[in-house]
């Protein structure tokens, strides 16, 4: 499988698999973060948008 | 001082115009995000062979590389959008600019980080205080200060004012992390990729370094895009057309 010997060479990464999982993990986290706070800032203006129409337009 | 620029420019301050234009590029940014992310971690990490003197730790590179270089080009991005923002009071430049910060600290963490994580097999150590890691560093510390700043003031007028002030001071850093490798003794390798030579690597170890590069460029437009839509949103919310977009909003 591509330059590796076996799946298990693989996941060992020769003896770096640690260190090559921990950096692909670390980066798979902050990406994750990124989308889901973003969206979260989305959810949370929509809410409160809705919420601020509904009062004005309930008082005119 | 007026200093005449093309329509489109003008075009980019009005509010409106932003939001429906990065609504319809959003979705493309996110494919090819998507695309790239995934064709280049699978080649960098099955495919690309395994460097000659580190082994497979190299493999790190697929991270630490990209996510050094958005680090560096999302601030300049955010200084640069502050200076449009100061020069021709351009408000959307301002809102940019504030979604560029708190993308680029957390990018500058996972550069910060993977280096860490590669430098422990290679140099025997997580972290030395070494011209280039402390210039990164002081890079994360720029992004937090900004971020600090912006959350400081009541008025957005001059919070947008001060970050973009900070923001261009912070610039000099730029060419410090740029050329500490060069300036200094350092442990840091120099540039993986520059403009005028050829890479030292095979092409089959840089392709997917380029390909992640452009995945994290891509990634970074679609979580800016998301957030500058939102902070116009927000400081538009009085005008017609945010209200109808609120009101369409979940239907």
């Amino acid at each position: 499988m591509g330059s590796f010997t076996s799946f298990s060479d693989f996941i060992q990464m020769g003896t770096h698999g640690l260190y090559v999982w921990l950096s692909y993990g670390i980066a798979l986290v902050i990406f994750i973060y990124n989308i889901v706070s973003a969206y979260l800032l989305k959810r949370q203006f929509f809410i409160n948008a809705k919420r601020r129409l509904r009062r004005e337009q309930g008082t005119i | 001082m007026k200093i005449k620029m093309p329509r489109w420019f003008y075009q980019l301050a009005s509010p409106k115009w932003f939001y429906d234009i990065t609504g319809m590029l959003l979705p493309w940014f996110g494919l090819a995000a998507i695309l790239l992310l995934l064709v280049g971690s699978i080649w960098g990490l099955v495919f690309a062979p395994a460097d000659y003197q580190q082994g497979n730790s190299f493999r790190i590179i697929y991270i630490h590389v990209p996510s050094s270089i958005l680090a560096q080009s999302c601030y300049m991005m955010m200084a640069i959008a502050g200076a449009v923002g100061l020069i021709w009071k351009m408000k959307i430049a301002h809102v940019v600019a504030g979604a560029c910060a708190p993308i680029g600290a957390s990018i500058a963490v996972m550069s910060l980080a993977t280096g860490a994580v590669w430098g422990k097999p290679t140099w025997g150590a997580w972290w030395v205080w070494d011209a280039r890691l402390t210039a990164m560093l002081v890079l994360l510390f720029l992004y937090i200060g900004v971020i600090a700043l912006n959350s400081a003031f009541e008025n957005k007028a001059s919070s947008d004012k001060a970050t973009a002030i900070l923001s261009l001071v912070g610039l000099v850093n730029i060419p410090i992390i740029k050329y500490s490798v060069e300036w200094w003794n350092t442990l840091h390798q120099p540039a993986t990729f520059t403009v005028t030579e050829k890479p030292a690597m095979p092409p089959e170890m840089w392709i997917p370094l380029l390909v992640m590069v452009l995945g994290f460029y891509c990634f970074f437009a679609v979580v800016l895009m998301i957030r500058a839509r939102i902070e116009v949103l927000e400081r538009e919310k009085r005008s017609d057309w945010v209200k109808k977009v609120i009101e369409n909003y979940g239907r």
